[in-house]
């Protein structure tokens, strides 16, 4: 059993929260996530030009780099969250690009040192697979791919295709924090992947609110929750940790008594 | 590299669009059903003669193709070496290379059934490109373009909106050219049920870089002819100022395995490659991965994207296609570069030696050729392309020299 398949073996849903790494005071950031009762924690590696994200994360990704956080202040970050919380599953969220800078064995080796359990490498198609998926397998770190409302049947095979840890189905075809979906099309289509899949479905993309937390868990394994999380960061700065905290026991209160 | 030589360097990409190890498909999933849509329906139009019959009409009577090609005699005597000729593709309608690509693939995305164009642009000539078939068939168009240069190029920004273009402004990152093609992979992601997005260089994800290519590659395969017929033999050495290298590589591409045609891309350096004020991606950055490709970056040691800098807006862009990454590597095309100063010289000679402004993009390739003719005996041809106009670069060329307007 991994940390990422002892999570989900859990009889609720899991609520998965996401931060920008270096946005705000990090550690105090995560710490809060995991009072208020996130199940996985998605932290974000920043990028200059994070072209799937909307507003808020991308202003994130900018006050993060514009302190000058670099590659190996995210991988200390998550260092020291292993440290403090040794169950709780981490990700690793960012672009291709700073992963394979110094070559994708680095990354994966520095990563599992760092106790990173699973990394989401947004545009690196299966396609690219080889790019960094052999490098992170090796190192027992979970390439978990994305699935979207495009992604058809002919397609999901391939994306499913060494995945591992879980999927994340992104509910709109959009970018983050903008529109939601509605409930039924996500319903609709984690039971088609569902179909294709052991692995455990999380579903992302605009949800904002403890409800819409609660009517997603009801349908799927795992609720991601980021841009709202990254607002607070913004509004809150230094104080951001008990407003991080309060929405997440909100969410995670929804998300785990959904069903 | 130490790869063995290809027998052709015509025949890339591989059929997962790989320029030897550059290239590929690097975008978010939301994106990856209608990529592989557009390569099928690429595939379905090259095999198509109404395709084609329809490119070609539009290319002669609409953008005036075939451009001339052009013996330049003074600035060849005031060189005082090889000959210099030019494909004039500044004499296109549009006034720059730009408009043979945005002709294929609008037909593209008519074929296709989209009834909605995008793009994005950085000096704004794609932009008006872009605008202008979207005008002439009648699709709504929305260009997006880095407030920054929104504000530094206001007759494109005018030009653009003349003919019926939505121009919206990107502030977020810096707000130059890499940022509006962000916001172009945005709007697109959240649209790709009915938008089409016209990439304006032969980079981006596959089947982008081939599909730029083969539509522009009618500069170089005109270039080809034009040549024979006139001196019955090939030119010795081609130049092509290069950004993302779309001008380059429809020029090159032709000419590939010609093994006596040898080739010179031109990089813009900027203040010079001491520092971080260029944009020669090849010369001063690394392979990496953006916009959909892996290709030479300018990044920092965590692969977080450097801005380029160059007088030449069109040349501005911190990465290129990934043909000429390939083609750097196998050896086959030398790659050099030109600072802002020597391309300011260069357009002030050709101004005056041959009564053509030229843009300042080609003015880096006629730098690099000053260099080059001195160096070659008189009976050596040198073909560059001229692949735009300087009308819209007077005002900077102005400041530049200190003149007030």
């Amino acid at each position: 059993m991994t940390r990422l398949s002892t999570t989900f073996a859990a009889p609720h849903p899991a609520l998965v929260c996401f931060i920008t790494a270096g946005d705000g005071d990090t550690a105090a950031n995560l710490d809060a996530l995991v009072q208020g009762g996130a199940d996985v924690i998605e932290l974000g590696m920043p990028f200059t030009d994070p072209m799937a994200d909307g507003p808020a994360i991308q202003a994130a990704n900018i006050r993060a780099l514009g302190k000058g956080t670099k590659t190996a202040d995210v991988l200390q970050i998550a260092t020291h969250f292993r440290t403090r919380h040794p169950d709780v599953p981490l990700v690793l969220m960012g672009y291709a690009n700073p992963m394979v800078r110094r070559g994708p064995e680095w990354f994966a080796d520095h990563a599992a040192k760092a106790g990173v359990d699973g990394v989401i490498c947004v545009d690196l198609a299966p396609e690219e697979d080889e790019d960094l998926g052999p490098a992170l397998r090796d190192k027992g770190i979970a390439p978990i791919r994305l699935a979207t409302p495009t992604t058809d049947a002919k397609r999901l095979p391939m994306v499913l295709d060494k995945s591992q840890g879980f999927l994340y189905y992104v509910s709109v075809a959009g970018i983050t924090g903008k529109q939601s979906a509605a409930v039924e099309s996500i319903a609709d289509n984690v039971n088609r992947i569902k179909q294709h899949t052991d692995l455990p479905v999380a579903v992302g993309f605009g949800v904002r609110t403890p409800e819409q937390a609660e009517a997603i868990a009801r349908v799927a394994d795992g609720v991601v929750v980021g841009s709202a999380l990254v607002e607070l960061v913004a509004e809150h700065g230094d104080n951001a940790p008990e407003h991080l905290r309060a929405l997440t026991e909100k969410l995670a209160n929804a998300v785990h008594s959904a069903r | 590299m130490t790869e063995s030589k290809p027998n052709s360097f015509r025949n890339q990409p591989d059929d997962r669009g790989h320029f030897g190890h550059f290239g590929g498909r690097y975008v978010a999933e939301t994106l990856m059903p209608l990529i592989l849509d557009l390569e099928r329906e690429y595939k379905a139009a090259k095999a198509d003669p109404a395709f084609e019959a329809e490119f070609e009409d539009l290319l002669e009577h609409y953008v005036g193709r075939p451009s001339p090609l052009y013996f330049a005699p003074r600035i060849t005597e005031e060189i005082g070496g090889a000959q210099i000729w030019f494909k004039r593709d500044e004499l296109n309608h549009t006034g720059a290379h730009k408009i043979n690509n945005c002709i294929g693939q609008i037909l593209l995305a008519i074929r296709m059934g989209k009834t909605r164009i995008i793009a994005e642009t950085g000096a704004g000539q794609h932009g008006v490109a872009t605008a202008t078939v979207c005008a002439r068939f009648g699709l709504p168009c929305t260009i997006f373009m880095g407030a920054t240069d929104v504000k530094r190029q206001q007759p494109n920004v005018f030009r653009m909106k003349l003919l019926g273009a939505e121009v919206v402004p990107v502030t977020s990152g810096r707000a130059t050219l890499k940022d509006a093609m962000n916001e172009a992979l945005r709007d697109w992601v959240a649209n790709v049920h009915d938008t089409f997005y016209i990439i304006g260089t032969a980079a981006g994800p596959h089947p982008y870089p081939e599909l730029v290519r083969d539509f522009q590659s009618v500069i170089g395969r005109e270039a080809r002819q034009q040549m024979l017929d006139r001196t019955g033999k090939l030119p010795d050495l081609l130049v092509a100022a290069i950004g993302g290298g779309s001008n380059a590589i429809g020029l090159f591409h032709p000419f590939l395995d010609d093994p006596e045609v040898k080739m010179l891309g031109v990089e813009a350096a900027g203040h010079g490659l001491d520092g971080d004020e260029h944009a020669a991606s090849l010369a001063g950055g690394f392979p990496g991965i953006l916009h959909g490709n892996k290709t030479y970056l300018l990044q920092d040691e965590d692969g977080q994207i450097t801005e380029g800098h160059s007088i030449s807006a069109g040349l501005d862009y911190p990465g290129i296609g990934p043909e000429h990454a390939w083609l750097k590597e196998s050896g086959r095309v030398e790659y050099t570069y030109a600072t802002d100063d020597e391309a300011l010289d260069a357009f002030q000679l050709l101004c005056r030696t041959e009564g053509i402004i030229p843009a300042l993009e080609p003015s880096h390739a006629i730098a690099a050729i000053v260099k080059r003719a001195r160096e070659m005996p008189k009976d050596a041809i040198i073909l560059a392309n001229l692949c735009g106009r300087g009308d819209k670069d007077i005002f900077t060329v102005a400041e530049a020299l200190g003149v007030e307007m």
